[in-house]
């Protein structure tokens, strides 16, 4: 059986790799990627520790992580289709119209 | 494990009336005429009215439901109350302004309703589940709101709020994640006596308590988590910014307060000193570049990340059991201090914009006091108490809030409070001077709601601070544990 630890330190990897990607990508859509690689770090880490704790809370908070995962994807892809529509570019760093 | 009982419910039942009358109202807004919509604002004011009449008699319960997963205290109630006023205040600033920028639908009040009962849900949460779950119930309405108004700003704002919420999300559930691994459990009390008992490994309990700080940290605009304030609050449209300035903060603080005092205080050795950190950074940086700013929404937005590091100075001393209930009580007076002046200003604010975002800088408040003399007297009120001067309710909960951080023994501290409140008093001054002794025509919307609104929030923020013990006796049974 693989140890616990192994699949923790893939999720801190997958964590890590995720708020990077956050910080340094520039397409909203890619960041977005970026951050469900983060929400799926953490499922990974809590479906690891339910099984060393032999307990279900942990797989249940998975369920609903996913669960709000989707409807942010239905309210952040909306608003991307939304901004592409108005000004047909979706380059966050184009996005300057507010400033001061 | 039991199966919930009928007196689960009572504990949420408030939520519950909110989270129901909105399910109803989505169905019932399709069968009012589109321009009938203000029919949907006055059903939805009905349904905060008849869930802050069921939390007004929950004053002084306390029990927990589903399984210890809710809890219905004191602090809960007092936060469910304010929380639920504000909700009313949005509406009504809401009310006119819609009408006037052209964004009147029936889902801008359905979504408000949505936010505030997730708010709600944050204020009583006792489990780690919950408080990410009404994070996003509170969270995902709100990026909708920003967004509302679809013109460029907004939806600016609403993508930039969304992505960053997004990104504190993963990190509150990455943290909840590393709790559970290093107790086993993600209930606030389970986890405090596991951290007691000490069989735990201290090393993941502490990072993940450090992401949900980080997660919060974003929600309640503390520097350096506050990138998006003042884009967010600048581009939404003026009545939901009021709204989320004070609505988002309450519940942001709310959950911080419940999960670092029932979970943590084992921790606070660690975590003294980085809440010493946030509230000092906040306090500085937000004053400081709100000097610089001419339109009136981001010197507000900066000013909100400010009273984000006064409130959090008063938690700093979160690990002396002593200090930690007037901490928690004094932070609580000062979030409804703060919301009945936002409220306030930011109704100013509304009366002088025009579409297109004009009237929004601080030189086209010029000669307001000559024009509308009540109106400029309420918006110097409201700058008096964000300053912190008498006799305005600011002075009073800046008081209580320095009174905390003396007693935990942050005395330093509270001098960087004092000194940045003295520096602070320049940009609000700086509104006044413009309303008094300069010449200007400033164009005014009378709404009589919004007039009714704002004037109301400028009496009680006068009132109050000659009876604040009323107040402050309310928020002294909001303590935790």
């Amino acid at each position: 059986m693989v140890p616990v630890d192994y699949y923790i330190a893939l999720s801190a990897i997958l964590f890590v790799i995720g708020s990077l990607g956050v910080l340094s990508r520039r397409n909203p859509l890619i960041i977005f990627m970026s951050i469900e690689l983060m929400l799926n770090a953490a499922n990974l880490a809590f479906v690891a520790f339910a099984r060393m704790y032999d307990s279900f809370s942990g797989q249940i908070f998975v369920f609903f992580v996913i669960a709000v995962a989707a409807a942010e994807v239905a309210v952040g892809l909306a608003l991307i289709v939304e901004i592409f529509k108005t000004r047909k570019n979706i380059n966050v760093d184009e996005m300057n119209s507010l400033k001061g | 494990m039991t199966q919930p009982q009928f007196t689960d419910f009572y504990t949420i039942l408030p939520y519950l009336i909110l989270t129901v009358w909105a399910c109803l109202l989505l169905l019932v807004d399709l069968f009012i005429p589109k321009n009938r919509k203000s029919i949907t604002a006055l059903l939805s004011a009905v349904g905060l009215t008849g869930a802050l009449g069921y939390s007004i008699t929950q004053i002084g319960l306390s029990s927990a439901g589903f399984n210890r997963m809710v809890s219905l205290d004191g602090f809960s109630t007092f936060a469910n109350i304010l929380l639920l006023m504000s909700g009313l205040f949005g509406v009504a600033l809401a009310y006119g302004y819609t009408k006037r920028m052209g964004i009147e639908r029936g889902e801008f009040y359905i979504l408000l309703l949505f936010s505030v009962s997730g708010m709600m849900l944050m204020a009583q949460a006792s489990d780690l589940i919950v408080v990410f779950l009404a994070l996003e119930l509170l969270s995902i309405p709100l990026y909708v709101l920003s967004a509302i108004a679809r013109k460029l700003d907004s939806e600016e704002s609403g993508l930039k709020y969304f992505l960053l919420g997004a990104f504190a999300s993963g990190f509150v559930v990455y943290g909840t994640a590393l709790i559970f691994g290093a107790t086993g459990s993600t209930n606030l009390a389970d986890i405090f006596a596991k951290a007691a008992s000490g069989e735990t490994s201290n090393l993941l309990l502490t990072i993940g308590a450090a992401l949900l700080l980080v997660g919060f940290g974003f929600k309640v605009a503390a520097v350096p988590f506050h990138m998006w304030t003042p884009d967010v609050y600048q581009g939404a449209p003026t009545a939901v910014t009021a709204f989320m300035a004070a609505g988002a903060k309450i519940a942001g603080f709310a959950a911080l307060f419940r999960v670092f005092s029932t979970a943590f205080p084992a921790l606070a050795a660690d975590f003294t000193d980085i809440l010493w950190a946030l509230s000092a950074l906040t306090m500085i940086v937000g004053n400081l570049i709100a000097i610089s700013q001419t339109n009136i929404k981001r010197m507000l937005a900066y000013s909100a990340i400010a009273h984000a590091g006064y409130i959090l100075m008063a938690f700093v001393p979160y690990g002396n059991a002593d200090v930690a209930p007037v901490a928690i009580a004094a932070g609580l007076f000062y979030l409804a201090a703060y919301a009945v002046t936002n409220f306030g200003s930011w109704g100013v604010v509304i009366a002088l914009e025009q579409a297109e975002g004009r009237g929004l800088e601080i030189a086209d408040y010029a000669g307001l006091a000559k024009k509308h003399p009540a109106l400029a007297a309420a918006m110097t009120v409201f700058m008096l108490s964000l300053i912190g001067f008498p006799p305005t309710i600011g002075l009073v909960g800046k008081f209580y809030l320095f009174r905390s951080a003396i007693a935990g023994g942050f005395t330093g501290l509270a001098l960087i409070g004092v000194v940045t409140s003295l520096i602070s008093a320049f940009y609000y001054l700086r509104v006044v001077v413009n309303m008094y002794m300069k010449e200007g025509d400033p164009v005014v919307e009378r709404e009589p709601l919004l007039g009714f609104t704002t004037a109301v929030m400028a009496i009680v923020t006068v009132a109050l601070s000659f009876v604040p013990q009323f107040l402050f006796l309310l928020a002294g049974t909001a303590v935790l544990r």
